[in-house]
């Protein structure tokens, strides 16, 4: 009960800020229209539907890291971590309380990505329902990375490190703009140690129906997701403590 | 039994003590104030009380329940308004409250009760739909206030009140604490003067974490043979150096 209370909070000051709006849900659809425009003038594979459809989705859910570190962070400057850490609430309340709402609210970004590709002519199969399914520890992973960024960063630190660089690592690293065997050497090393592009890829697996394709993929991204949440609650825990 | 006992409360920051050895009596319904330049240890006290932060030492018992051991329960019968404005800015007045409300396991209907009781009782019945970041600085002290005080708690702590308002919302934050005695034990950081004056019951004065005198403001300036309570209050903390 302490726990959705908290969650309804959380999930109010996301989705009643314009500009977290316009980020988790516009951004994401312009960019699959506008690339799907250049594909329809200039065919190009990378931008096929099947293959732009999950790259995107896993794109938009870089800014789910962003809202909750935002949040975390603003609530640790503004005393309202304080008032409440005097309430009687457990650690696991907050935690849950963070992470939960974040959750629907990156599956529904997801949706809303594949719907609209279905617009574009992604086929409705089957197979769009598991792309959901595998959607899920993907987003575990974005979500815990923004409850770690707001644990140890301050809310300006937050819009560079979560705004920006996150998010163009998130494209560079994932290989939904280019094809990163072209790019090759270290960059290439590096896309294939992180999970960015396993996210991609696992996707992309998942929508054109290759389930063989899915692993390793799936490993790598359930592995970041369980270290990164493991991570995001021990340093949260932590400021907890030094308040 | 008091509402708060602090016995040989004491907290060190590696060579720095910003509170050391408090021993201090609260009792029921009183209006308390720690009064004391920056720095002189009034929030790292309440911060201890509210079970914010551990103590090094010591232990203090609100309503016989130890900060140290019986963290939960004391979180459970205290308020806090921290010295800055915390509220849920996307919230309305009323979802603040509600929140608070939900957080303390009350009923649907305890919640509509309190949220009528409280709003009446700190004038925000009619700005309870608009989003509390919106609000004047003297307004969302106000709710600040009314956050803390819903969960009927049974001590109530208010770090610096009326820090950074004007004349008019200062006194009409005096008036709403002033309506608290009696019913709520009320411990009060200030260093206002004339705040401690007109509120408390008794004020507690502190320095470097020491508490040098605690009396009403009339047993401090016959204390200090002094003419105003500015007088005693600089008499006390200056005479501390000598």
């Amino acid at each position: 009960m302490k726990t959705l209370a908290f969650s309804k909070r959380c999930a109010k000051e996301i989705l009643r800020d314009p500009l977290n709006v316009f980020f988790g849900l516009g951004f994401p659809l312009v960019l699959l229209f506008l690339l799907s425009a250049i594909q329809a003038n200039i065919p190009v594979k990378l931008f096929e539907i099947e293959r732009l459809a999950p790259g995107i989705a896993v794109f938009g859910l870089s800014f789910m890291t962003l809202f909750s570190a935002t949040l975390v962070s603003k609530d640790r400057e503004s005393s309202f971590l304080q008032r409440l850490y005097t309430a009687p609430l457990k650690p696991a309340n907050f935690i849950l309380g963070y992470m939960l709402p974040l959750l629907p609210i990156a599956i529904g970004q997801s949706a809303f990505c594949f719907l609209a590709a279905i617009f574009l002519g992604l086929p409705v199969t089957v197979n769009i329902i598991f792309a959901f399914f595998m959607i899920i520890p993907v987003a575990v992973f974005y979500v815990a990375l923004g409850l770690l960024c707001g644990s140890v960063l301050n809310v300006k630190q937050v819009g560079g490190i979560c705004g920006a660089l996150l998010t163009n690592l998130s494209a560079w690293l994932s290989g939904v703009w280019f094809d990163l065997e072209l790019v090759g050497g270290a960059f290439k090393k590096a896309a294939d140690f992180l999970p960015f592009l396993h996210a991609v890829e696992l996707e992309r697996a998942a929508i054109n129906g290759n389930f063989s394709e899915i692993f390793p993929h799936i490993v790598f991204v359930s592995g970041y997701a369980v270290l990164v949440a493991a991570c995001s609650v021990i340093l949260f825990l932590k400021q907890m403590k030094n308040q | 039994m008091e509402a708060i006992k602090t016995i040989g409360l004491t907290k060190k920051y590696k060579d720095l003590i910003a509170v050391d050895n408090l021993n201090l009596e609260v009792g029921h319904g009183e209006l308390f104030s720690l009064l004391g330049i920056n720095g002189a240890g009034k929030t790292t006290t309440i911060k201890m009380l509210s079970c914010l932060i551990k103590s090094t030492s010591g232990d203090a018992f609100i309503e016989g329940n130890s900060i140290i051991k019986d963290g939960l329960k004391v979180k459970g019968i205290i308020g806090v308004s921290p010295q800055e404005t915390a509220v849920a800015p996307n919230l309305s007045v009323k979802e603040n409250l509600e929140f608070i409300c939900e957080i303390h396991g009350f009923s649907k209907e305890k919640k509509a009760e309190k949220i009528e009781e409280l709003s009446k009782q700190l004038g925000l019945e009619n700005i309870l739909h608009k989003k509390a970041g919106k609000l004047s600085g003297g307004l969302q002290r106000r709710l600040s206030i009314a956050m803390a005080l819903i969960s009927e708690p049974s001590v109530l702590f208010l770090d610096e009140p009326t820090l950074g308002l004007d004349v008019i919302a200062r006194s009409e934050l005096w008036d709403i604490i002033n309506g608290l005695k009696g019913r709520t034990t009320v411990i009060l950081t200030t260093h206002y003067m004339e705040e401690a004056e007109s509120l408390s019951d008794r004020i507690g004065i502190m320095k470097n974490g020491k508490l040098l005198a605690v009396g009403t403001a009339q047993e401090l300036i016959k204390m200090t043979a002094s003419k105003s309570f500015e007088d005693a209050f600089i008499s006390i903390v200056k005479g501390e150096k000598k």
